[in-house]
């Protein structure tokens, strides 16, 4: 069974059709790529996911499981994490703190215990200061830590995006353009730290971009989108060798 | 040492001031709305203090957490039912709601309570402070107001910089969108937000009250107001900046009152709103809003 699948997806804005009939199916552990000329529809389809835009049509399954309809916290429970296209982290807070947000679900006490700070509250906070220290020392972080997060470089604050998606336990992580932005240094260290996270959470990863250089480097397999259509899909030379991708991305 | 006199008055003044002020803050610092029935709810829990003690004899410990219940019941109402639909409104709209959520509760208030003057009984019992050779009394209600009001600021800022609800609070600040995506459940943090902010008003309403023993439907309208000014003053969203606001406006409007005029102390307070705003727009420990260009 696929750890994703979305069947006949489809929505709506007005008279505009953004994603008609979409299908696509992602392997546990797979790198899968979301590809397609701008205003194809790419982020939308991430919104359909995370519950942000509910779908006019179509199922959303992971592991199985339906997750058509539900809010946004609920998938996010359920397994889907993301990042985001212009970054969006807590700029105010502290690196650390960003991460202890994503990990918020995972560490219950009531607010009353948080409010007279009772013994659980002390417990379950130092376990998640552990916690989230250790996911930035993954990430390369750790000397970050107390520093807000609006004030990291670049690089950093995508990194901490993932640290922070990864905060949250998934078992999908949706990558909005993590590229983008970047210069060729920042892209190489960023294809690694995605590999990285590949092997080191045996995570499944679907991600939109616009680097061809990165696309073609770690993806195993990619979508193409054209007009909220799929225009090709499969592994990723076939794909990107196709006739009508490239006619789509570059005119005939 | 009527300086004195009028100082320690001012300031305890200014802690209720700063009590009503943090509610402002925090509801505008996380939902970024102006909460006007805010003040209102201060009338609401002095009058809850005035029926469980006054009327029904319950003692004042009793009544206040009776008070600050009913508060946060209500609190937590006002916001589920008139502020939750609207969000994502222009805050035009939000802030119109708010001020008739505000007539809603006077008009409602005069209609249960009457119009007449309800004289409160200090709920603070203990007896007053005497210092040199009773040159200088200072009330217990003085000396409690002004610990009660530093006890609140200071846990609150704790709650909300150490605790997951108060990281969970930040992050919907900051925002919504990104917070909901990594599982926090943005209207729940608001209604704690709401919460947590009304039991302060009754806190506030019962030391309010106590110091100065009357009780309309309108008592929290004007402390409201000024306390709205306090949090501007000190800069909006900032906890520690609606406590320094809330205390530096009880002493500037005691010592215009004892020194200048009575009739001109609410005009030299918001004067001074005015100069402050001209001068540092975020209020004293306000954020700066840098613009990238």
């Amino acid at each position: 069974m696929a750890l994703l699948e979305t069947k006949n997806l489809g929505i709506s804005f007005g008279g505009l059709r953004a994603v008609n009939a979409f299908d696509i199916s992602v392997e546990k552990g797979q790198l899968y790529g979301l590809i397609g000329p701008n205003g194809a529809g790419k982020t939308t389809i991430f919104n359909l996911l995370t519950g942000v835009y509910q779908p006019d049509e179509g199922a959303i399954l992971l592991e199985g499981v339906n997750l058509t309809g539900k809010r946004t916290i609920d998938i996010c429970k359920a397994g889907i994490a993301r990042t985001f296209q212009n970054i969006r982290l807590f700029g105010d807070m502290t690196v650390l703190d960003n991460v202890k947000v994503g990990l918020h679900n995972h560490y219950p006490y009531s607010t009353f215990e948080g409010i007279f700070r009772l013994p659980r509250y002390r417990k379950v906070e130092k376990e998640m200061n552990t916690k989230a220290k250790e996911l930035l020392e993954v990430f390369g972080l750790e000397s970050y830590a107390d520093y807000q997060a609006k004030n990291l470089p670049y690089g950093q604050q995508r990194k901490l995006e993932i640290a922070r998606a990864m905060a949250t336990e998934p078992k999908l992580l949706l990558l909005d353009e993590p590229a983008a932005g970047m210069n060729p240094n920042e892209t190489k260290e960023l294809m690694e730290t995605i590999r990285f996270v590949r092997e080191r959470f045996d995570m499944t990863i679907l991600l939109i971009e616009h680097d061809m250089k990165l696309v073609s480097g770690i993806c195993e397999k990619l979508t193409v989108l054209n007009f909220g259509e799929v225009l090709a899909q499969g592994d990723t030379q076939d794909v990107l060798n196709n006739p009508e991708v490239i006619t789509a991305y570059l005119g005939s | 040492m009527s300086f004195v006199a009028h100082l320690i008055n001012g300031i305890s003044l200014g802690s209720v001031y700063a009590l009503i002020a943090l509610g402002y803050t925090m509801v505008y610092g996380i939902a970024k709305m102006l909460n006007f029935a805010h003040g209102d709810v201060i009338m609401i829990g002095g009058y809850v203090v005035f029926v469980t003690a006054s009327g029904m004899g319950l003692p004042p410990l009793a009544a206040i957490v009776i008070s600050m219940a009913v508060c946060t019941v209500l609190g937590v109402t006002i916001e589920r039912v008139a502020y939750r639909p609207l969000r994502g409104a222009s805050p035009l709209a939000v802030l119109i709601t708010a001020i008739g959520v505000s007539y809603l509760l006077q008009n409602v208030a005069l209609l249960v309570f009457g119009s007449d003057t309800k004289a409160f009984t200090n709920v603070v019992t203990m007896p007053n402070l005497e210092l040199f050779d009773g040159q200088l009394i200072i009330k217990s209600v003085t000396v409690v107001t002004v610990i009660v009001s530093i006890i609140i600021m200071v846990g609150l800022n704790l709650f909300v910089k150490r605790t997951k609800l108060g990281r969970a609070m930040t992050a919907v600040s900051e925002d919504k969108g990104a917070a909901q995506l990594m599982g926090i459940n943005v209207n729940g943090t608001i209604a704690v937000t709401f919460a947590i902010g009304s039991a302060l008003a009754a806190v506030a309403g019962v030391l309010l009250c106590s110091a100065y023993p009357s009780l309309t439907p309108y008592t929290g309208s004007m402390p409201g107001i000024k306390a709205f000014v306090a949090a501007v003053f000190g800069g909006i969203g900032s906890i520690p900046g609606a406590f320094i606001g809330g205390i530096l406006l009880g002493i500037i409007e005691n010592l215009s009152k004892a020194y200048i005029s009575s009739q001109l102390a609410d005009a030299i307070v918001f004067s001074i709103l005015i100069i402050v705003l001209l001068v540092k727009p975020t209020g004293l420990l306000g954020k700066k809003i840098l613009e990238k260009v």
